[in-house]
């Protein structure tokens, strides 16, 4: 079990919007974050490099700053099943990119400007993910 | 220039994650188990951040052109094809394993968990083959 938590999850959202918006407003781009994280690998297409290590890199110190913003620690409850966060982090990295989008390039960014192939992407990603959780944990049991 | 203020945005959207409760793989995966132990707090973080995106982005377009770039990057395609279908459908399989999309797993990074150290370097893996498998295709940024 987790806690329903609807008004931190409410503000949280929309700080990930607003952190959407202004990049938008700042460069222009889509705040996608399997997009940013990929185009740190080569090939270079633009000069964008050092912005979307910026990006990267704040997300990466984000749970510092909230700590030391708030004092609390932040929790996360990762599996330690090795070979299946393996099998997972290959499946969200290959996904993503050949999709042209995540959680947030597609979900919160695309949903927003109300793209089609967003919607089609969000569904489809929802749908899997859903089934997904729903064999792990109630057909395989584990 | 640009990556202190990238960089203040990633800090931006990786505390929306870390406030929201995005970033916890648990209450991913109780929301993706709505057959289980759903808990419904990730669909207020959609929520949030779609509502502030879309009002945020109408307003944002409506300028010529970005702060520091010459033109918004907006993904032109909209057509349905099958890796709008396919990549998200792997994305999702993903997702629903680790409970990580690729923003949660970046602010995992400092937090130490092993699953973690498993998840991230095969999520590069994998956007590195999906990138190398669509070279050369034409892919509209995310």
């Amino acid at each position: 079990m987790t806690e329903f938590t609807p008004v931190a999850s409410t503000i949280g959202g929309i700080l990930i919007g607003l952190s959407a918006v202004l990049l938008m407003a700042w460069e222009g781009r889509i705040a996608g974050i399997s997009g940013i994280s990929s185009r740190l690998l080569p090939p270079y297409a633009d000069g964008a490099f050092l912005s979307r290590l910026g990006f990267v890199l704040g997300l990466v110190a984000a749970p510092l700053i909230y700590l030391l913003a708030t004092g609390t620690e932040v929790v996360q409850a990762v599996s330690s099943n090795l070979p299946l966060m393996t099998v997972a982090g290959l499946l969200v990295g290959f996904g993503s990119v050949y999709g042209n989008g995540c959680t947030s390039g597609h979900g919160v960014c695309g949903l927003s400007r109300l793209s089609l192939r967003s919607l089609v992407a969000t569904v489809t990603f929802m749908v899997t993910a859903i089934a997904t959780v729903f064999v792990v944990r109630h057909i395989a049991g584990a | 220039m640009s990556f202190v203020v990238n960089l203040a945005l990633g800090l931006l959207f990786g505390i929306g994650l870390v406030v929201s409760g995005m970033s916890d793989p648990a209450k991913v995966l109780n929301f993706l188990d709505l057959f289980g132990t759903w808990d419904p707090s990730l669909a207020f973080v959609m929520g949030g951040a779609v509502i502030t995106a879309f009002f945020g982005y109408r307003l944002v377009l409506k300028r010529e052109k970005p702060v520091a770039a010459a033109s918004f990057h907006l993904p032109a395609g909209s057509a349905i094809d099958s890796r709008i279908l396919v990549g998200p459908a792997i994305f999702g399989i993903g997702w629903g394993l680790g409970g990580f999309c690729p923003g949660p797993a970046l602010t995992a990074v400092t937090l130490g968990a092993t699953g973690t150290y498993a998840f991230l370097p095969m999520m590069f893996v994998g956007m590195w083959l999906a990138r190398t498998a669509t070279a050369g295709r034409v892919a509209v940024a995310t």
